[in-house]
């Protein structure tokens, strides 16, 4: 679905990126993990079509990206909603700019938020949500334009512990739900070890692939007790031991 | 209620300390009149000072308005272009700097005596600051909706309309806070300058036959007008952008 071949890219004299190769399959979830300033934002927005790398080749569904595409839905670190529309009214912003079929999008939009929990609350303001409510209706925006994929920039790094555990549940279940290709950039192991088909481990400055690590404990995985305790607490140290 | 109070209080206060002022130490109305001789001078002539009221505030809300509509298209323009901003910004300054005052003579001699002049001049006086608020507005949408437009491959036209627009109205309101309260000025000065009709013109008028007291009858007429004029955009603002304060905190 997504493949990128010797991405690099430079910002003056700074090299982001180097010499990245990378594939996501159909329906897989590629977490991405780093430290702060190795690349993994520059990455994710060279995939989504706003950045040009300097050097090498990005295709999404077997064509090179060169502009942002409808099917490529982006959430970001902060919730990025605008504070003078109401939750539906966040919601529906990318039905008004792409022109999608309003009657049933507002329909579409209307279930998201239900199971998401904030069928209630969908006649607030942004500012009278929670920081997680914040962020769940972010995601609602991303998924109301149907995207094949979902390039997710650590959506959960500005909220407390516990809103992060739950909104990482919630997005599993999405994800085994919907199987869009995601790719999610984190800087937390538990996150990526709890939602990731694969973690794809970056290198600061240049930010470069030091390893992809395959996750193979069987969803649907969870922080609290289950029967995959060795499996996670392996993958958890083995990306402890590359990262630091 | 309680918002009324202080500001209310507040206004009783300082007019009782001027009243007892005069009173106490016997000045003469023609130097200064006490509260109760300005509201005679009022009364005598009611009609007379609220059509001249009139006739400034009109001046006043017109020219505002065309300051308005006109400092944000140019503000629009301004964040558009790069090149129409670097090529004008420098001439728009060195407009703002021209004191007004100097500028009252020439419309007159330009448009003639009509209310033209006037609001020429409280367009002039309201402009710059909602232009530069204005962009300043536009050009401090968060980088993250920057990216969520572009990311939807939003027109320019979308992402004006949509993101940028509404995000920098807080601050174009501040603009026209500022603006709202020139606007009052440069129609005085039109007036003082040319005193055929408006408030400006009574003072100047009562100020050549003497009559101190119908001078600040005038006067405390226009200080209600700015103040009634500037809480109608306060409030204005807070009935259209209810999400601000709350953002802002």
């Amino acid at each position: 679905m997504i493949g990128l071949s010797g991405v690099s890219r430079r910002f003056g004299a700074v090299e982001a990126l180097a010499g990245i190769d990378l594939e996501v399959g159909e329906s897989e979830f590629l977490a991405v993990i780093g430290r702060s300033g190795c690349g993994k934002s520059t990455l994710l927005r060279i995939i989504a079509g706003l950045l040009e790398p300097s050097a090498g080749t990005v295709v999404v569904d077997g064509r090179p990206v060169r502009r942002p595409r409808r099917d490529v839905a982006l959430v970001f670190q902060r919730p990025a909603l605008l504070p003078w529309r109401t939750v539906l009214g966040n919601v529906l912003l990318p039905v008004e700019i792409l022109g999608l079929p309003s009657a049933s999008s507002r329909k579409h939009a209307l279930e998201l938020l239900d199971s998401a929990g904030l069928g209630d609350v969908h006649g607030r303001l942004p500012h009278e949500l929670s920081g997680g409510m914040q962020q769940r209706v972010a995601l609602c925006r991303a998924l109301v334009q149907r995207p094949r994929v979902l390039l997710m920039d650590e959506p959960f790094s500005a909220l407390d512990a516990l809103t992060r555990a739950e909104l990482a549940d919630r997005l599993q279940e999405l994800h085994m739900g919907l199987r869009a290709t995601t790719v999610f950039v984190t800087h937390s192991i538990q996150e990526a070890v709890l939602l990731a088909d694969r973690v794809a481990v970056l290198t600061p400055r240049p930010g470069r692939i030091r390893k992809i690590l395959d996750v193979d404990i069987p969803r649907p995985r969870s922080f609290g007790h289950n029967a995959h305790l060795i499996e996670v607490s392996r993958c958890v140290a083995e990306l402890h031991d590359l990262l630091l | 209620m309680k918002s009324f109070a202080l500001p209310v209080a507040g206004a009783v206060v300082a007019i009782a300390v001027w009243w007892a002022a005069t009173a106490v130490l016997g000045v003469r109305p023609f130097f200064l009149p006490s509260p109760p001789d300005i509201v005679a001078a009022f009364l005598a002539q009611p009609g007379y000072l609220l059509r001249e009221a009139w006739a400034t505030l009109t001046a006043t809300v017109i020219g505002f308005l065309v300051a308005a509509v006109g400092g944000v298209l140019l503000a629009v323009v301004l964040t558009l272009a790069q090149s129409v901003s670097r090529a004008t910004l420098p001439l728009l300054v060195a407009l703002n700097s021209v004191p007004k005052v100097a500028l009252a003579p020439l419309l007159v001699l330009w448009l003639g005596f009509g209310a033209a002049p006037k609001v020429v001049l409280v367009v002039l006086i309201c402009f710059f600051p909602v232009v530069v608020a204005s962009a300043a507005g536009l050009g401090s949408t968060p980088a993250e909706l920057g990216e969520l437009g572009r990311s939807l491959s939003a027109s320019r036209w979308q992402q004006y309309a949509k993101i940028r627009l509404p995000w920098a109205l807080p601050q174009v309101f501040v603009g026209l806070k500022i603006a709202i309260s020139l606007a009052v000025i440069g129609a005085v000065v039109a007036e003082i300058n040319q005193p055929n009709h408006g408030l400006g013109a009574v003072v100047v008028l009562s100020g050549m036959s003497f009559d101190t007291p119908l001078a600040f009858a005038a006067i405390a007429l226009l200080a209600l007008l700015s103040v009634g004029l500037f809480y109608a955009v306060a409030g204005l603002e807070r009935l259209l952008l209810p999400w601000a304060k709350a953002i802002t905190g």
